[in-house]
């Protein structure tokens, strides 16, 4: 399951990840990072049956857990299936179906946006 | 053997004909051969559907009380040509709206007049005798419009050269966005199914001709500008009724960073007529090659990475230097399929009837480059001859008095082998003297990547270069790397004295 994890001003130095690695032994991959002078966010991605106590250790050592459930959003009535899209995206998320329409793995999706700006009609968005 | 056009409609209209798409075509020649190819099949019908930024329409508005001769003329705040008078303009695709940039243009007006939303039209006049209205501003649908002819003068290229990016840059082109350090290719076409492709002579797409356009029945006018089939890119340019249209087969689109396109379709029906025609509608992607150019060179003779054909592209990755690179299409194929088969339908119920053109096209001409009187500016007509160096080893204290006395803000730094190894801004040494003890020559505190120019870059280039890094200097460079100029913002302030300026 992904997690998006938000670290706001003030705790700025507790190595999170680290600690709740080692207090859970849950081995998280973090997938995406940005982290600048006043708060970080990363996408983490841990087994389902330990997201619970992840997202609980999280949450103790002062950040904030969401649980990302959708990847990108294609609005199918703008998408014309060109691919625009299939070279931009890091992660593989789209690909032609036999019938040349887009096909999207949206559980591979990281939600980095790359794709966004990429897609000449305009149809793909950001989940919110 | 041969069959005639009238033969042809004459199945068409009785509903015998048999008609294929071309992409079922080779299939089919393999299997019953050329001779069983041209006995068993009557038409073919071909389809694309991509970005052709050189479309629009003639719109006709009907006349005011009182009336208005309009001289500028916005739609939906997206300037249309106002040289036709009185009520008459051309709206071009790719112009782009006075408050909304590139999010909206004259191609969305069109997809929203076909979608059958209103559009604000507004024109100003100076006012004349027969014309006394000098300003008007109403909301009109396609509906109330007399005519809104679609023209395209320059669509359905046979074929379109694949992109790619070698800079460590991120482009945003006409061809898409192309991610830096050959990170993906780009390209457009629908290969076998495209129409000149299935008739690389023109023996059988010519003025008058029949086709698809945008779901309407519309008709080729001629050759398309540009038009260039000697060397494999033949384009047309096509007309049809913008009230029949579809807004799945026409379709606004924006390229990010470059602007306004319109997604258009368009389908030719083929007859075949004898075994030349099989021949060439047997055509597959794997016949039909491209340059993979670099677009990173910003100039009209992009270098060619390498030839591909469009089976490679429609792969999913090509090669290049031993890697697999991931391709992108901009072009629908789905849409170029669906449609080569709605003509298909179309014929194959007898809605439409084939034509040969009235008027033939070229088949061998070539096209050409702009014939310039005069050579814009480039960087050897304004750079710096003085250049102020530095050598890698000189203490940051040299550096610091060379600028100084040079009354300059980048020193290059030049290495043993007297070539341009790096640079420094007094940015850098005053960073060195913030934090002494870290370094002590040049050749610690200077940058090493620098972005440079050439004596003969157009200075509209090195401009470029300029805004994109953030960065207001470049060392000019001859063959070698040696710096035998600089270019820098203040150098820029001779444009304006006159001389380029006429």
């Amino acid at each position: 399951m992904k997690l998006l994890v938000n670290f706001s001003k003030g705790k700025k130095n507790a190595p999170i990840i680290a600690q709740v690695v080692k207090e859970t032994g849950v081995l998280i991959s973090v997938e995406r990072a940005v982290i600048d002078s006043s708060e970080g966010e990363a996408l983490i991605e841990v087994p389902d049956n330990q997201c619970k106590l992840v997202r609980s250790s999280m949450t103790r050592h002062g950040a904030s857990v969401r649980l990302l459930e959708h990847g990108i959003n294609v609005n199918t009535s703008e998408c014309v299936d060109c691919g625009a899209c299939i070279s931009i995206c890091p992660r593989e998320v789209f690909s032609f179906d036999t019938d040349w329409k887009l096909a999207i793995a949206e559980d591979r999706c990281i939600v980095c946006g790359k794709c966004v700006p990429a897609c000449p009609h305009s149809a793909l968005t950001l989940p919110l | 053997m041969h069959k005639s056009i009238g033969q042809i409609n004459e199945r068409i209209r009785d509903g015998s004909a048999h008609v294929v798409t071309a992409e079922e075509m080779p299939r089919i020649v393999d299997e019953l051969g050329e001779e069983g190819a041209l006995r068993e099949v009557d038409v073919v019908t071909t389809g694309t559907f991509g970005a052709m930024c050189s479309s629009g329409a003639f719109l006709n508005f009907g006349h005011s009380e009182p009336p208005i001769r309009m001289e500028r003329i916005w739609l939906n705040d997206v300037e249309a040509y106002g040289g036709l008078a009185a009520v008459d303009t051309y709206i071009g695709a790719t112009q782009q709206s006075e408050t909304l940039d590139e999010r909206y243009g004259g191609a969305h007006v069109i997809e929203d007049l076909v979608s059958g939303k209103s559009v604000e039209l507004r024109a100003s006049s100076r006012g004349t005798d027969c014309y006394p209205r000098r300003t008007i501003t109403t909301e009109l649908l396609l509906e109330n419009l007399n005519q809104a002819i679609m023209c395209n003068p320059r669509n359905a290229y046979q074929r379109y050269n694949a992109a790619t990016n070698t800079t460590d840059r991120l482009l945003h082109t006409y061809m898409g966005t192309l991610l830096p350090n050959t990170g993906n290719i780009t390209y457009s076409g629908a290969g076998l199914l495209n129409p000149l492709t299935n008739d690389p002579h023109l023996r059988l797409i010519g003025s008058g001709v029949p086709i698809f356009l945008c779901g309407a029945q519309g008709m080729v006018v001629g050759e398309g500008t540009q038009h260039s089939p000697g060397g494999g890119f033949g384009t047309l340019m096509v007309t049809g009724n913008l009230k029949e249209m579809s807004p799945e087969y026409l379709r606004a689109a924006t390229m990010t960073g470059y602007g306004v396109t319109l997604y258009v379709g368009i389908g030719v029906p083929l007859p075949v007529l004898d075994l030349d025609v099989v021949r060439a509608t047997a055509v597959r992607d794997e016949d039909i090659p491209v340059d993979l150019l670099d677009y990173g060179v910003p100039s009209r003779a992009r270098p060619k990475v390498r030839s591909v054909t469009y089976a490679e592209l429609r792969s999913g990755s090509v090669e290049i230097n031993g890697e697999q690179v991931r391709t992108s299409s901009l072009s629908s194929f789905r849409r170029a399929r669906q449609i080569a088969a709605e003509l298909k339908n179309w014929i194959g119920k007898g809605k439409m009837e084939l034509a040969l053109p009235t008027r033939p096209i070229d088949a061998t001409k070539k096209v050409h480059p702009m014939h310039e009187t005069t050579s814009g500016p480039r960087v050897l007509d304004i750079m710096d001859r003085q250049v102020v160096s530095v050598c890698e080893g000189e203490e940051i204290q040299t550096a610091a008095q060379k600028l100084l006395k040079g009354e300059t803000n980048h020193l290059p730094v030049i290495g043993r082998d007297g070539r341009l190894a790096g640079i420094i801004t007094t940015f850098d040494i005053s960073k060195a003297v913030a934090n002494p003890g870290k370094a002590s020559t040049v050749g610690d505190i200077m940058k090493k990547k620098v972005v440079t120019t050439t004596t003969d870059e157009a200075v509209d280039v090195a401009v470029r270069k300029l805004e994109q890094n953030n960065i207001s200097a470049l060392p000019v460079l001859d063959a070698d790397r040696h710096v035998i100029g600089m270019l820098t913002a203040i150098n820029l302030g001779k444009l304006f004295g006159g001389r380029w300026l006429k």
